[in-house]
């Protein structure tokens, strides 16, 4: 064996099939998931850049905006993305923004608890609710379509009514200042570099504005959350036995388990993952804005499987990436943006998101299709 | 050869679901470096028979010996954890997964500690290409999606992951019967190795052209019930296809054939071939 080995030729009692070709290094580019998404990307980027050049989008401020917003629909669309390669979906997540929003705000604002320990309460509610969303799906063994729909609906009445039972209101203000100071929402909210940013203010690198400060005060910490978590989602998927078991645990379960995978303790963590997710968002937000709505989040659910899916999500689980998904944000964000910068009415911004995940699904049913016919 | 203690052996196992009697009174034994044939029509037992060893049903009757001594399997993960290996005809596979991925899933090698603690691609890709070149395949390129390879490539994946982690006794279902004559050789060359290297091997099929050059010993089910045992010296192939349930329903369809082939120019052939069409349709009846 060993010096058949030796010769590199054919295998033993086999020859060297010559319709065989090698997979050269493109097309194995072409097989990975988040292609088609930094295509997108570019395309989106030059397109901008084309007709927006000038319009100040493009500023230090202006990117700031967009990858702001690419941020924040981005970490939902990491967890969601690892849920679905994991072969489920959450539609819940856009109630919970809501949700973890008001819990976050209601102890806070209400009855005067420390910001950290609202921002603790809402990450284990959010904790709770993944677990039981995961339970329910196992147990049911109903589509986590289904049963998260009706999450949805619960999370967003129970939001609605507990806060208007609680507080008379349906928004909830006021809290900058008990954020103010707080090492977890320092954390977790806010901005970082802002000195770095104000000496390239002065040195002339980016903008100043009239007083003195610079025009972008400092990065996000949404984007570096967002930059840090899809690290490691990536990291996870690509390179631990927790994210070969979650492909396994989408791909086909039936498999997954008779080989030892524990699929069922797999699902419920990525359940967990996007409620926390979403939670994530929430507080950012609530920091940001300094007040909680009701209304918060709605949507959200659908726009993050969007993103996930133009970053190369099957809808049947099994195939995906958590970089495709935060590009599939990112051309999100910028475009929300451009169309802002460039005064095309936004409305026509729903129409470019349909049609873009109309292209997306098609040419990833196209891979799909290719990947698992035998050539 | 056959005083060697047996791997794995039933003893007169029997095994009912309520009222209906799937195995009755089984017996069998695989030993180390033999071939076993377990052969049956369709609905012979042959499934609720390798789901028994596998550890999937537990014998109603009766009792399984691992190297002598009794065991009882609560789950297949068990019988997987004595060496008893059984490749199922979906095999456990995930198309969308790469070769290497799917050789290791659940049993992923890992290095680093703590939370730096991942998945070892590299050895995972390595062993993955060499047990699969001990195999006669070359894996080209093995973080391709399994769902490219051919049905008789992936077959041999399930098989060498099996060898891999272990087995003693590899139990094949129908490892041959959805493929294309050069793909089934390559399959029927791996079973030759395996039992070349030590292993026992149980290799369940209905075709008695693949059993034959490959097995040691028959094993005829029909009807849930063994028509015996037979070593390889002992009969001919014409002989084990009689035995089988298709043997003499094969015969009476070439002689119905060919009477309906005289009868070419007679009004009556047309009504014997709808009689042929009947007959087959009651006999699918009969198997489902």
């Amino acid at each position: 064996m060993a010096q058949e080995t030796a010769d590199g030729a054919a295998p033993p009692g086999q020859e060297a099939d010559e319709r065989i070709q090698r997979a050269s290094f493109l097309s194995r580019l072409l097989n990975r998931p988040e292609l088609g998404a930094a295509a997108g990307t570019i395309v989106v980027l030059v397109v901008f850049a084309i007709v927006a050049g000038d319009t100040g989008m493009y500023s230090a401020l202006g990117i700031v905006n967009f990858v702001e917003v690419a941020s924040l629909l981005g970490l939902l669309a990491i967890g969601v993305s690892l849920l679905m390669i994991g072969g489920e979906f959450d539609l819940s997540i856009g109630s919970m923004i809501a949700f973890a929003g008001m819990t976050i705000a209601i102890p806070a604002a209400e009855w005067g608890w420390p910001m950290w320990l609202c921002i603790l309460l809402a990450f284990t509610v959010a904790i709770l609710w993944g677990l039981f969303n995961g339970w329910l799906v196992i147990k049911t063994g109903l589509p986590s379509f289904i049963v998260t729909l009706a999450g949805l609906f619960m999370l967003r009445g129970l939001t609605i009514g507990l806060t208007r039972l609680l507080t008379g209101r349906t928004q909830v203000s006021g809290l900058r200042e008990d954020a103010e100071g707080d090492w977890l929402a320092g954390i977790l909210g806010g901005e970082v570099g802002h000195g770095f940013f104000t000496w390239m203010g002065e040195v002339g690198i980016i903008a100043q504005r009239a007083d003195g400060e610079p025009s972008v005060s400092g990065v996000p910490m949404s984007v570096i959350w967002f930059l840090l978590l899809g690290a490691i989602a990536t990291w996870v998927l690509l390179r631990t036995r927790l994210g070969n078991w979650i492909f396994a645990a989408g791909g086909d379960k039936q498999a997954a388990r008779n080989v030892g995978v524990p699929v069922n303790r797999v699902k419920i963590m990525l359940f967990v993952g996007t409620a926390v997710m979403a939670t994530l968002v929430a507080t950012v937000q609530v920091l940001d804005v300094g007040s909680a709505d009701t209304q918060r989040g709605l949507l959200r659910e659908l726009e993050a499987i969007a993103a996930a899916v133009i970053g190369g999500c099957l809808l049947t689980g099994g195939y995906g990436s958590a970089i495709g998904a935060m590009l599939g944000a990112l051309i999100f964000g910028t475009v929300q943006m451009g169309f802002f910068y460039t005064g095309v009415n936004t409305d026509w911004f729903q129409v470019f998101v349909g049609l873009m995940l109309l292209v997306a699904v098609l040419s990833n049913n196209y891979i799909r299709k290719k990947a698992t016919e035998a050539k | 050869m056959m005083a060697e203690q047996p791997l794995l052996e039933a003893r007169s196992v029997s095994k009912r679901f309520g009222s209906v009697i799937a195995l009755s009174d089984i017996n069998m034994a695989v030993r180390p470096r033999e071939v076993h044939c377990l052969l049956g029509d369709n609905g012979a037992g042959k499934s609720t028979l390798i789901k028994t060893f596998a550890g999937v049903h537990q014998p109603t009757e009766g009792e399984l010996r691992v190297d002598g001594a009794p065991v009882q399997f609560g789950s297949p993960r068990e019988a997987l954890d004595t060496g008893i290996a059984t490749v199922f005809q979906d095999l456990a596979l995930v198309p969308l997964m790469s070769a290497t991925r799917n050789f290791f899933m659940g049993r992923e090698p890992v290095i680093g500690r703590g939370p730096f603690r991942r998945f070892d691609a590299r050895t995972a890709e390595r062993i993955t290409a060499q047990e699969m070149w001990k195999i006669g395949i070359d894996v080209r390129d093995p973080t391709q999606p399994v769902g490219t390879m051919s049905g008789g490539e992936r077959q041999c994946l399930a098989i060498a992951r099996a060898v891999y982690f272990g087995a003693k006794v590899l139990i094949l279902d129908e490892p041959t019967s959805a493929l294309g004559v050069s793909q089934a050789s390559m399959v029927l060359r791996y079973v030759a190795r395996a039992k070349a290297a030590g292993l026992g091997v149980i290799f369940i099929t209905h075709n008695v052209h693949h059993a034959f050059p490959v097995g040691d010993s028959f094993t005829l089910l029909n009807r849930g019930r063994s028509l015996g045992t037979h070593t390889k010296d002992e009969v001919s192939r014409d002989e084990l296809m009689d035995m089988m349930a298709g043997g003499k329903e094969m015969a009476d369809l070439e002689a119905e054939l060919k009477a309906a082939a005289q009868q070419e120019t007679d009004p009556k052939a047309e009504q014997a071939e709808t009689q042929i069409a009947e007959d087959l349709h009651q006999e699918s009846q009969k198997v489902h």
